[in-house]
């Protein structure tokens, strides 16, 4: 978990600090392309002569932005599923249960890109706003947002199943509390510690079809930087310069891994009765 | 247990019947339609020939109304044709199916040949040195991105080895299918290595402590019977459970290592589909992935009641 914890450190120190000391990551010079590491260029210049040092950071900065909305609107969608399903019971529990093991249960890659593919302009977006670097990542959070909240929201309604007939729940029903009230005041904080571990192990997991949908071209696409989509250049010069696909995949790497030694430490620390395995 | 199955198979339609729909709507939202494409494609087309088009092809009609029509057609076995390749649906989808089992078969069985050894292994001395790696390898492979991975290893075997080719299934004119696989499949297998292992640790862990097991000892069984014969048997049921679940992904193939390897599996051809606007064969592609995705979790359950007469009797 310590070293999980110091990985990130470390990662956002380097996105704050990089805009001060870095060249412009979308700053194009076709007379440096595939540059060598130097003074000048830490980690050296791709096909295109932009900063790849630059370019990593600016490519750190969106994954984790999409990874941070996404896994907090997933922990919100499948926080109020679980604790509606949970609270309620009956036959508002086996829709929604059944609703959850349906799109547990469909293959997702394939289904993310038919989402990724479609063109939101049919939908009546601005082109204005289509173009700028907020929606391309409010837009992939949405997507990744719409299967990712199935395992919150089981994690939720076990939890609040086993609260639910706890005496406090039953003194505030019979002080006449209402069933909103119950479920956010009552309820909500005590299963709090499986969501905040449930969202943190699923950032890594983000972070992962983020790069992925964005290096088949269907995520951010360039000139914005991110992980995946530098993948996808560094592979058509694989040849020439075989060195280029390293750096994005190792960021990838230890990003995720940083946040599964994390959410599994806080896991322990959170619930030490049940270990991992 | 057969009115569960009855009742999962029947919940397992449902979800098709319900994505077929949302896959048909959201296809319809994708950048350009099938007609543009065609007059993109021939100068002599004209509008009024667009018109007539679309009329023959029913893209006139709501898109609900077309989803039925498709839906009727599927029903009686009838999966229509590909713009795409220009051939049935069937046709394109029968090769890809057997590249993509291929692939996803040898690579499910190298991952089982080295996990389960080392799951077992690191199960026998908790907190030892293989055992610590079980572990790392674990953390490691569900969080490496298997593109890079990939990428990684056409670098070293391909670029500056060149040992092995970089991609593709053979040679110009056939052949040498062998040695295209190993790449992608040493790719996907090292990726699904630690978690197995980590499964067949945790399955073994969980039996060492059970009643049986003491009473081996107690009868005076040897160490290797002991394991082999009483604690593997039973920790094998969980595993047998996530074998049969990866089953659908033989079906839907593995996209991401099909793009980097350029092996033209299942998960390349719904790719294309959609991005080349084939809505028959997307459509075909992507139901029969998700019908197969549900298929393998009901048999996981299945064989999971079957195997362990414990569940079935309560």
């Amino acid at each position: 978990m310590r070293a999980g914890a110091l990985i990130l450190v470390f990662l956002l120190a380097a996105m704050l600090l990089a805009p001060l000391t870095l060249p412009d990551p979308e700053a194009l010079d076709l007379m440096a392309r595939l540059e060598p590491l130097s003074l000048a260029h830490p980690l050296g210049t791709d096909e295109l002569g932009r900063d790849i040092a630059a370019r990593l950071l600016q490519g750190g900065r969106v994954s984790l932005g999409v990874a941070a909305i996404t896994a907090i609107l997933a922990g919100l969608i499948g926080t109020c599923i679980g604790l509606v399903a949970g609270y309620h019971g009956g036959w508002t529990d086996s829709v929604l249960m059944r609703l959850t093991d349906g799109v547990m249960a469909l293959p997702l890659l394939p289904l993310l890109i038919v989402l990724a593919a479609a063109d939101p302009a049919k939908l009546g977006v601005p082109p204005e706003i289509l173009d700028s670097e907020g929606f391309a990542i409010a837009r992939l959070a949405v997507i990744i947002g719409c299967v990712g909240w199935t395992g919150v929201a089981r994690l939720v309604r076990a939890g609040t199943l086993s609260v639910r007939s706890r005496d406090f729940v039953r003194a505030a029903l019979a002080l006449g509390a209402s069933p909103g009230r119950i479920m956010l005041r009552h309820i909500l904080p005590n299963v709090a510690s499986p969501i905040i571990v449930a969202t943190t192990l699923s950032v890594g997991n983000i972070i992962l079809i983020e790069s992925a949908l964005s290096f088949l071209g269907l995520g951010i696409r360039p000139p914005l930087a991110s992980w995946g989509n530098m993948l996808t250049g560094a592979m058509d010069v694989v040849w020439n310069s075989p060195s280029l696909a390293f750096w994005p995949g190792l960021a990838i790497f230890l990003t995720v891994l940083a946040f599964n030694l994390v959410g599994d430490g806080m896991q322990k620390r959170f619930d030490p009765k049940r270990v991992s395995d | 247990m057969s009115r569960a199955v009855a009742l999962r198979l029947f919940q397992s339609l449902l979800v098709l019947l319900v994505m077929s729909f949302v896959i048909y709507g959201l296809m319809g939202l994708m950048p350009g339609d099938p007609i543009d494409l065609m007059i993109a494609g021939d100068p002599r087309l004209t509008g009024e020939d667009a018109v007539r088009l679309k009329a023959l092809y029913g893209l006139d009609r709501p898109w609900t109304e077309r989803w039925l029509r498709w839906l009727a057609q599927m029903c009686q076995g009838e999966l229509g044709y590909s713009r795409l390749y220009g051939r049935p649906v069937w046709e394109s989808m029968a090769p890809a199916l057997v590249n993509s089992a291929t692939l996803m078969l040898s690579s499910l069985g190298l991952a089982l040949i080295l996990a389960l050894p080392l799951g077992i292994m690191a199960s026998l001395r908790p907190d030892g040195i293989l055992d610590r790696l079980v572990n790392l390898l674990s953390f490691a492979s569900v969080s490496v991105p298997v593109f890079w991975l990939g990428l990684m290893l056409i670098v070293v075997f391909a670029v500056l080895l060149g040992w092995l080719p970089a991609g593709g299934m053979e040679e110009v004119g056939g052949g040498d299918r062998l040695r295209h696989l190993i790449l992608p499949v040493s790719a996907l297998a090292l990726a699904g290595i630690g978690q197995l292992a980590r499964h067949m640790r945790a399955a073994m862990m969980a039996e060492a402590a059970s009643d049986y097991m003491r009473t081996a000892r107690a009868k005076g069984c040897g160490p290797a019977r002991m394991v082999l014969s009483h604690q593997l048997r039973n920790a094998l049921l969980p595993i047998v459970t996530i074998v049969a679940l990866e089953i659908g992904g033989l079906f839907s193939g593995a996209l991401i290592t099909e793009t980097v390897f350029a092996w033209p599996g299942m998960g390349r051809l719904i790719y294309e589909a959609v991005m080349g606007n084939d809505f028959n064969l997307a459509l075909s592609g992507l139901l029969l992935a998700t019908a197969m995705t549900l298929a393998g979790s009901i048999l996981a359950d299945i064989a999971y009641t079957r195997l362990d007469p414990r569940i079935g009797r309560k």
